[in-house]
């Protein structure tokens, strides 16, 4: 997985609250198994018109097609961001677009994780911050860049105000240092072998055979 | 020291608590189906890695394959074929139980779950879908995950968590007959918000959570990651113990006497914490509509679509975007609106109590010549014995198609929608845009509203159709 240190990028503010991953990608875009290649599938729904037919155009009005922001790294959410369907493709087509972080005031649970074991950094702020980060933003995307900071677990705005936030010590590891959860348990698996043994007599009837 | 039921199954599954304040939680059963499971298979594949114990992996074909009758491997959504093969395929290669497209276990893996006696209560349970709350209906710690996580409990057998908050909505009062378990969750996020449970756990609870069968039990908690929570759960009772016992995976003889000894240990003591508590009186509750794009946009099916919010924010935007998608101005009718299509099918509301309730409804009757209705049953048992009872008659007489069971039009994929336009009332559970077919209006109720719904042509009032009869 990749790693996430500090990563500096033009953000565009997508306030909206309750974006749910059916929107970040729609289930019609998922042609294949594959994670790969999923970037041009990314809001498909908003940020194409007459999408699929012989019409089909980019829609100007949608942000990400606004040639300040084609080069958008991080993205600034509405409440509840990446509610709804568990869909990991949604997280696999905002990395392969070129999200790097997204900043909102909450997270759709599932969707939290799964940015977390794609390299993906979800950050939470307050409302309020959201929306001074992005009315500095908007005065000018592309020379107001933010600054964002995972080993001092901080983003610095446009203006140089230096924002702190939270994300659970081992989330933030397995960013910095980009391991795969997956190798991480491994390592336990004695512990793992042992607890099913404890567990086998006290609930022997939750093991099929 | 009190416990809740949440406590109580959680501190059983602990393998270790981390240094941060997780926990690595053994998980007991995995469930996958084709559409997200695939990519969890795929991937293992392609790491080489194994998963560590077959027998509590089980796998379904329910997200991509037709409901056509005489349905087969080729589907109308584009692409689908390759999700179909590489779950079966895989699902072979590692050794996991399949229902596969004609085995008489297919279906929706949350109604597949219980059904087959799966998903215990007091087991902890995951699948790469976000309904998997469905689960606590019957007393098990159940959640959605993505795919890598799916990846990660099939090679360890465990998951990291961080233990949510936890949350007691407890619904008392009387409730109207004609009120049901998708009226009181649709009633609940439209007071407290689609983010409302978010980093909760939410145990359903009080006389009328208790009253309800197990079916519906399976509705109310299918609908609380719409509350956005960690999960739902239920303490499972003796209609639990009934509904269980004899199904294909459910413990037997000894097993299942020591099983009902420790379920019977597992509600929450009297006196245990919760973080937050809702009281909701049942006898506020009327059928239930929604008018929005978000289950949190839900009223009463005689009240009106709600005035925007004052100011400049987030929510009046995202208000104003759903009324412009919906085609609806505030303090408008919801009863009354004409639709297009009705749906009567999804992992919320398919199961033989729900048919049952819908064809009460179209006995005799016959859907409005404007309206395309579909019935899709949760899955092949519950087709079997819905035919068995004659419920299929009374479908196709009303007008109704009657599918073969999946998730089918709960959500559009590329193949069947509803249209550009198009009013739906629909048992499902979310009304996302563009959900059901590109530009498609989906609007939520309980089967018995979308049943009269689609004889009148219009969104109904239930409780006035029955005193026209």
């Amino acid at each position: 997985m990749k790693k996430f240190n500090t990563h500096l990028g033009i953000a565009a503010p997508l306030l909206k609250i309750n974006i749910d991953t059916d929107a970040i990608m729609p289930s019609r875009e998922m042609k294949t198994v594959s994670k790969m290649g999923l970037g041009k599938s990314l809001f498909a729904n908003w940020r194409f018109l007459d999408r699929g037919t012989d019409k089909e155009k980019l829609n100007p009005e949608f942000i990400l097609n606004q040639e300040e922001y084609l080069s958008a790294t991080v993205l600034l959410a509405g409440r509840n961001m990446g509610c709804g369907s568990s869909r990991e493709f949604a997280v696999w087509a905002l990395v392969d677009y070129g999200i790097r972080a997204i900043i909102a005031p909450s997270f759709g649970a599932i969707f939290f994780t799964n940015c977390i074991r794609n390299g993906l950094l979800p950050i939470v702020l307050d409302e309020k911050t959201i929306t001074v980060l992005a009315d500095q933003v908007a005065s000018n995307p592309q020379g107001s860049p933010l600054n964002i900071d995972l080993e001092g677990c901080h983003v610095t705005g446009p203006d140089g105000g230096i924002y702190p936030f939270e994300l659970p010590a081992g989330d933030r590891v397995m960013l910095l240092e980009g391991l795969d959860a997956i190798d991480v348990t491994m390592k336990l698996n004695d512990a793992i072998n042992a607890f099913k043994t404890t567990d086998h007599s006290k609930r022997p009837w939750a093991y099929l055979r | 020291m009190k416990y809740t039921l949440f406590d109580k199954v959680w501190n059983d599954h602990v393998v270790t608590q981390q240094n941060d304040g997780s926990s690595l939680l053994h998980i007991d059963r995995i469930f996958l189906h084709e559409r997200t499971g695939s990519a969890a298979l795929a991937s293992l594949e392609a790491s080489g890695r194994k998963i560590k114990n077959p027998l509590h992996v089980f796998c379904t074909m329910d997200h991509i394959v037709d409901t056509f009758p005489g349905r087969t491997d080729q589907t109308t959504m584009p692409g689908g074929t390759e999700f179909i093969k590489v779950t079966r395929d895989l699902s072979l290669k590692e050794n996991i139980t399949l229902f596969d497209l004609g085995d008489v276990r297919q279906g929706i893996s949350h109604v597949v779950s219980t059904e087959q006696g799966i998903a215990l209560p007091g087991c902890t349970m995951i699948c790469p879908d976000s309904h998997t709350c469905t689960l606590g209906g019957i007393g098990a710690l159940a959640t959605g995950v993505g795919s890598s996580e799916c990846e990660h409990a099939l090679v360890t057998e465990t998951l990291k968590f961080t233990k949510p908050k936890q949350m007691r909505v407890i619904f008392t009062g009387e409730k109207q007959s004609s009120v049901t378990a998708k009226d009181m969750i649709l009633h609940l996020i439209a007071l407290h918000s689609a983010a409302g449970g978010s980093g909760y756990a939410v145990e359903f609870a009080g006389p009328m959570v208790e009253s309800l069968d197990v079916e519906a039990r399976l509705t109310l908690c299918n609908m609380a990651v719409e509350f956005s929570a960690f999960t739902g759960i239920i303490a499972p009772d003796t209609k639990v113990f009934e509904y269980l016992k004899g199904r294909p995976y459910a413990p037997v003889d000894e097993l299942w006497e020591q099983a009902m000894e420790y379920w019977s240990t597992l509600a929450t003591d009297q006196g245990a914490h919760f973080d937050r508590e809702i009281i909701i009186d049942c006898a506020d509750i009327a059928p239930t509509v929604t008018w929005g794009t978000s289950p949190q946009h839900a009223i009463s099916i005689d009240g009106q679509v709600p005035a925007l919010i004052s100011g400049d924010s987030d929510s009046r935007r995202s208000m104003e975007q759903a009324l412009n998608y919906m085609g609806l101005e505030s303090g408008q009718s919801i009863e009354g609106l004409p639709i297009q299509a009705a749906f009567i099918g999804s992992c919320t509301n398919s199961r033989l109590s729900d048919l049952r309730i819908a064809a009460d409804i179209l006995k005799g009757r016959k859907v409005s010549a404007n309206v395309r209705a579909i019935c899709v049953p949760g899955s092949t048992q519950v087709k079997l014995a819905a035919e068995k009872e004659g419920l299929d008659r009374i479908f196709l007489d009303a007008g109704f198609e009657w599918r073969e069971s999946g998730c089918s039009m709960c959500f559009y994929a590329g193949g069947e929608g509803f249209l550009s336009g198009e009013r739906v009332i629909t048992s499902t559970n979310r009304n996302f845009e563009g959900r059901q077919g590109p530009k498609c209006r989906s609007h939520l109720a309980s089967p018995a509203t979308v049943a009269a719904s689609a004889l009148n042509g219009t969104i109904t009032d239930v409780r006035k159709l029955e005193h026209s009869t």
